[in-house]
């Protein structure tokens, strides 16, 4: 029945006219759909058949020992490596499979990177300006001037982000705190869909960790956040469903109190543990 | 308007100022100073410098994909030559029924091959407005494709280099060839006239030095209106971080190739106003070693600021004349020293040591300037 | 002191009997000289006697020269190779050659140079030297062309019954298609007799190719399976015969002799790319390690491998009169020469530029100017001459159309044995263990106690050693002069980045194919046009497989 529906809007809305802010059709399902998904790098498995809903708005943390896919499995869902079989869906419309990098990116998925990427050598203003939402061909980049909306945006996530004194410095300068505070900011600049937050917390302190758990579960609900950490503190502190990673699989989901008293990833984990001590 | 931008920038309104100046002051001891006057400045001087801001034209061009977009082009040099070659086959196309065989079409080396008829393309050449357009198209078009190429398969940093040089070095055998009708070893010379004028006499040649001056003033300009726009600051995104630009939504290929294209262009302008210059145009501009001379100007005058480019160029250049004049076997020691000294010491280069002086001067402002 | 065997008397004794003592011994000189002189007088005169009679022979076959009519002449000849006189080959020659010569006073003589107005001559009989005559007082022993061709055959035949091999081996060659009714039967003769089965081989093609020529059908099938050039010029002439028998048969073996031979011209192709590859891998197989392995791009590799080649040109000349082992010795001295130049070049400059690849490159072109001009100012702008040792030069012959010159052979070889060398360094030793280490976790490589300063100097030292070793290979096959690496150095990142950076399994098969792919296009496109082929290909490959033919895959190559 919904199959049929669904094929029905197809005809009635054809891709190329559908609404460019919200491209992304969750009607039917999760936000994200991976299926068998597999990858290996000269015949390592760094994901084996690893399949993964996480639904509209939802925050979703993943965790898993060193090696686990964690890295991978966000290279995969932004077009970084490709997969050597499975499917990933955005929605039930975007086969992002076939897509690269920045049409992944203006689809409205944001990733922040485990090592803190920002540009150094512009200011803080205007790596939130590249960052920001618009028409990012070439010429009309070209031509591009910031109007004033824009700038109350820019100004609102330097607020946002504690960085409103540090507009005009090069991102270089800043401290490693800041620069993951800065990365945050330029994701919201993207308003994406979905966010891939790879260990957002490294390098913070207690305080900085208290206010990046309080924006992710602020952002939850009208996006939705995939948070891959190790400090299990702050997984506690925001997740409402987690998912173990262990060898490129999946090895349990659900929150965080099940899946702690999960046999097989207690093995896992207090396996693991004495090497990670 | 986005091109008259530049002219709010303090940098770009000392540049201009300054070649102004020198432009202006080159035409006044030229002509109003009497020769042999020890302040007179003569013709073979003014071509000379002619040469030098048409040396630093490429050079800001060099700069515009090295300096802010990270890449390393080891093959501008045949971007420089290949506007050469188009202008100097109009050049060629001017000298008429003029040449050594006298036949009223064919330049003498086609008839010295016994070549019956003009290939296809030299075919419009003998138009100057077609000859100064293809000036600019066809490195443009070159640029295209080989940038289409390597920039959709994202080959970039090292890579990049080496095969650009690899670019250079083929089409420099290609020219060596006579089969390919640009004249072989010899290249194209023996000019006469452009647009009427007789190349041999001082007038023209101090019009070719005022023209290859605003040449490099309209180039600077154009490159400062690129790097100050939003374009720009993709562009430095792209080279400090290129996966994460990609991340944020940018299809950086097209954003290098854009800026690659109009680089390989302002490269074949400053070639193109070479050629009358120095009366001759052959395959040794293609040669991997002229290529990397041209990076070394930038990296001694400074990359990433422009001005840098053309003090450098015009710096090494001034030392070229000097040695090659005093003691010519000393030259490449020089510029080999100078490749490892700027590298080591002077990263910055000399627009660095400008900068670092003026540094308490300037605000934060100026941040995108800093090189990493 | 005393009991030695003194020749003359002390000074003691000399002042007491100097004079009876200086009498005596002039004595025995004079005697002894005199008896010298009669041994030196006697025995040739004692073998003059006997020669005369061989001499009156012998002039009288020179006389029988000296007559007007041709076909005497050509008698005349014919009676000088019967006569089985050791100097009927020297004759022979000289009269082909116009210098056998007549003088006024009746000797044949021999005229050495006749470029001046007067000649310097010798007795065509005994070699003895005759000094300069006039040209009025010598009288030419004319030829014409049918002598000639009868005096080259003839000299053939002479030769054939040489002692020395190598003699009898180039006169068989020189037969081939030279055979005509009159040698045949000598020939025929010789064939039986001679023991070298090539001389007998190359003599029975020669006879064969005669009969083919007197419309023979049977020996088309003698001559069916040789390579050599004569041969098919003789049966394609005899395919367009009017006999049709002879004319198929011809054909026939034509057809195969031609499909033999593109698989020769296949073959030798092969060996030349092979040749031509193995010297890509050899330039190219540092920077594998340089570049590939460390990541450290250096412009100046083209020169290491010029110090090598100028190496070996020192070598030889410390060592005059024996270039083999000059290049032997060249071995490992070109290897420390150019590695010593790479750890000046890695502690001087690169170590400063760790992680700006694109200013490593810049620097060590700056080097690499440096390096070359060094060279211009203190040996010279122009090329040295290496000598290629005799064990060296040659070829060896496979069959007619297939021979293979030695020196290739050898670089191929020696290229095969340092690249077997080179895996086993980075694959069984401790020093390639630590380099793995390094490049791949240098923080975790240096926690573990590997000095990583040190492992980055010795792989550089290697890397640059192996370019020496290039530059004595090449020093073989090309000149040695100070452009010598710059010619190399575009060419070797090529095969680099073709094979897959950081492999130098990829290394050596990308060299290789690019070497053959180069030799197939040279002859269909031109050498100038083939390279730019071969570029532009690289070019388009790169773009195609921006990570070279076998690229590391995973996290790691990432960067």
């Amino acid at each position: 029945m919904s199959l049929i529906k669904s094929l029905s809007q197809r005809d009635r809305v054809f891709d190329f006219m559908a609404p460019a802010e919200s491209p992304v059709d969750v009607r039917h399902g999760p936000i994200l759909y991976m299926e068998d998904v597999t990858v290996s790098f000269d015949g390592f498995k760094a994901i084996n058949d690893l399949s993964l809903t996480v639904d509209d708005g939802e925050l979703r943390c993943i965790i898993g020992p060193n090696g686990a896919g964690k890295t991978t499995m966000m290279d995969i869902i932004t077009g970084k490596t490709r997969p050597d079989q499975g499917q990933v869906w955005f929605g039930t419309r975007h086969n992002l499979l076939t897509m690269n990098e920045p049409e992944i990116a203006t689809l409205g998925i944001g990733r922040k990177f485990q090592k803190p990427t920002v540009f150094e050598a512009l200011s803080v203003f205007e790596n939130l300006e590249l960052a920001m939402t618009a028409d990012k061909r070439v010429l009309p980049t070209l031509f591009a001037r910031l109007d004033g909306p824009a700038r109350e945006r820019i100004d609102e996530v330097l607020e946002m982000t504690g960085l409103a004194e540090q507009r005009r410095r090069p991102a270089g300068v800043l401290s490693h705190g800041q620069k993951q505070w800065l990365e945050i900011g330029m994701l919201l600049m993207q308003r994406p869909r979905l966010l891939l937050v790879d260990e957002p917390v490294a390098g913070m302190t207690e305080q900085e960790m208290e206010r990046t758990a309080e924006l992710l579960t602020g952002l939850a609900g009208k996006q939705s956040v995939v948070v891959v950490e190790h400090d299990m503190g702050f997984v506690r502190s925001i997740a409402r469903k987690v998912t173990v990673l262990h060898q490129g699989s999946v090895l349990a989901e659900g929150s965080m109190d099940e899946v702690q008293n999960d046999p097989r990833v207690i093995e896992v984990y207090l396996g693991e543990s004495e090497e990670a001590a | 308007m986005w091109l008259t931008q530049p002219f709010n920038e303090r940098s770009t309104q000392l540049f201009l100022g300054v070649l102004l100046a020198a432009m202006t002051l080159v035409t006044l001891l030229h002509l109003v100073v009497p020769a042999g006057h020890p302040l007179h400045v003569n013709a073979y001087t003014v071509n000379l410098f002619g040469k030098y801001l048409s040396y630093a034209l490429l050079a800001v061009a060099v700069d515009l994909v090295w300096g802010y977009l990270g890449i390393l082009s080891l093959g501008h040099g045949a971007f420089f030559a290949l506007g050469g070659y188009a202008m100097g086959m109009y050049l060629m196309r001017q000298i008429g029924d003029r040449g050594v065989y006298g036949h009223p079409e064919l330049p003498d080396f086609m008839v010295f091959l016994n070549w019956e008829s003009l290939p296809w393309y030299w075919q419009g050449f003998d138009m100057a407005w077609f000859a100064f357009i293809m000036v600019l198209l066809a490195p443009g078009a070159l640029a295209l494709v080989f940038g289409f190429l390597a920039f959709r398969s994202r080959v970039t940093g090292v890579y990049l280099s080496i095969i650009t040089q690899a670019l250079t070095f083929a089409l420099m055998l290609a020219f060596f060839r006579n089969e390919m009708g640009f004249g072989g070893n010899n290249g194209l010379t023996d000019f006469r006239d452009i647009l009427g004028y007789n190349l041999r006499s001082d007038a023209t040649r101090l019009g070719l030095f005022l023209a290859t001056g605003v040449a490099l003033a309209v180039g600077y300009v154009v490159c400062r209106a690129i790097v100050g726009s939003k374009l720009g600051r993709v562009c430095v995104a792209t080279r400090d971080a290129e996966a994460r630009t990609r991340f944020i939504g940018y299809r950086v290929e097209r954003f290098q190739l854009f800026v690659f294209v109009v680089s390989a262009m302002l490269a074949g302008l400053a070639g193109a106003l070479y050629v009358p210059q120095v009366g001759i145009i052959n395959p040794s501009e293609f040669s991997p070693i002229f290529s990397i001379e041209i990076v070394l100007w930038v990296a001694l005058g400074g990359r990433a600021t422009l001005y840098g480019a053309v003090i450098g160029a015009i710096l090494v250049n001034y030392a070229k004349t000097v040695f090659t004049g005093v003691m010519p076997d000393a030259w490449l020691f020089a510029l080999g020293a100078m490749f490892v000294l700027v590298t080591v010491f002077l990263p910055k280069g000399v627009a660095g040591l400008l900068a670092y002086r003026f540094k308490r001067r300037r605000n934060d402002a100026d941040a995108q300037e800093v090189t990493p | 002191m005393r009991n030695f065997p003194w020749p003359w008397p002390t000074l003691a004794e000399a002042g007491r009997c100097r004079a009876q003592w200086w009498a005596r011994r002039w004595l025995q000189a004079l005697l002894a000289g005199l008896l010298a002189l009669l041994m030196l007088i006697l025995p040739p005169a004692i073998a003059h006697a006997q020669d005369a009679e061989r001499d009156t022979a012998a002039l009288e076959l020179l006389e029988a020269l000296d007559v007007d009519s041709f076909p005497a002449k050509g008698e005349a000849i014919d009676a000088i190779v019967a006569s089985e006189d050791d100097r009927a080959r020297y004759w022979l020659q000289s009269l082909l050659d116009g210098r056998l010569q007549r003088a006024d006073d009746g000797r044949f003589v021999v005229v050495l140079d006749n470029t001046g107005r007067d000649w310097p001559v010798e007795d065509a009989l005994n070699g003895e030297a005759l000094g300069e005559m006039s040209r009025r007082e010598l009288d030419r022993i004319g030829i014409n062309n049918a002598l000639r061709n009868q005096l080259r055959s003839a000299i053939a035949v002479v030769d054939l019954y040489a002692a020395d091999l190598e003699l009898r081996r180039a006169s068989a060659e020189r037969l081939l298609g030279e055979v005509d009714s009159e040698l045949a039967e000598p020939i025929a003769a010789v064939i039986d007799e001679e023991a070298d089965s090539r001389v007998r081989q190359r003599l029975t093609l020669a006879l064969a190719i005669h009969r083919l020529e007197q419309g023979e059908v049977e020996a088309v099938e003698t001559l069916q399976g040789s390579l050599h050039s004569r041969v098919r010029v003789a049966l394609n002439r005899a395919a367009s015969s009017d006999d049709p028998l002879l004319a198929a048969a011809a054909q026939e073996a034509v057809n195969s002799i031609e499909q033999n031979l593109r698989i020769n011209r296949g073959l030798e192709t092969l060996y030349f790319g092979l040749s031509l590859g193995s010297v890509l891998v050899l330039a190219a197989i540092g920077l594998a390690i340089t570049f590939g392995v460390m990541g450290v791009i250096n412009m100046a590799h083209g020169e290491l491998i010029m110090l090598g080649a100028y190496t070996t040109w020192a070598m030889q000349q410390l060592l005059p009169g024996q270039p083999g082992l000059a290049l032997i010795l060249a071995i490992p001295a070109g290897f420390m020469v150019a590695a010593l130049a790479g750890i000046a070049i890695e502690r001087g400059v690169i170590q400063f530029l760790k992680g700006r690849p694109l200013e490593t490159l810049l620097a060590t072109f700056g080097i690499s100017l440096i390096l070359q001009q060094l060279v211009r100012t203190a040996i010279s702008p122009q090329n040295r001459t290496v000598v290629t040792p005799e064990w060296m030069s040659g070829s060896l012959v496979v069959n007619d159309a297939l021979s293979l010159t030695l020196n290739r052979m050898y670089v191929l070889g020696f290229t095969l044995v340092v690249f077997a060398a080179l895996m086993l360094i980075m694959r069984r030793t401790r020093l390639g263990l630590e380099v793995r280490a390094v490049t791949q976790n240098r923080a975790m490589a240096r926690s573990m106690g590997i000095r990583a300063t040190r492992v980055d100097i010795m792989t550089f030292a290697l890397g640059s050693g192996v370019a020496g070793l290039a530059g004595v290979a090449l020093s073989q096959l090309t000149n040695v002069g100070p452009n010598l690496g710059q010619n190399y150095i575009i060419d070797s990142f090529m095969v680099v980045v073709f094979g897959g950076v950081g492999n130098l399994w990829g290394t050596l098969v990308a060299g290789l194919s690019l070497g053959v792919i180069n030799q197939i296009l040279e002859p269909w496109a031109g050498a100038v046009l083939a390279k730019i082929i071969v570029l532009v290909f690289i070019i388009l490959f790169i773009q195609k497989r921006p990570r070279g033919l076998f690229p590391q895959k995973g996290r790691a190559a990432e960067g």
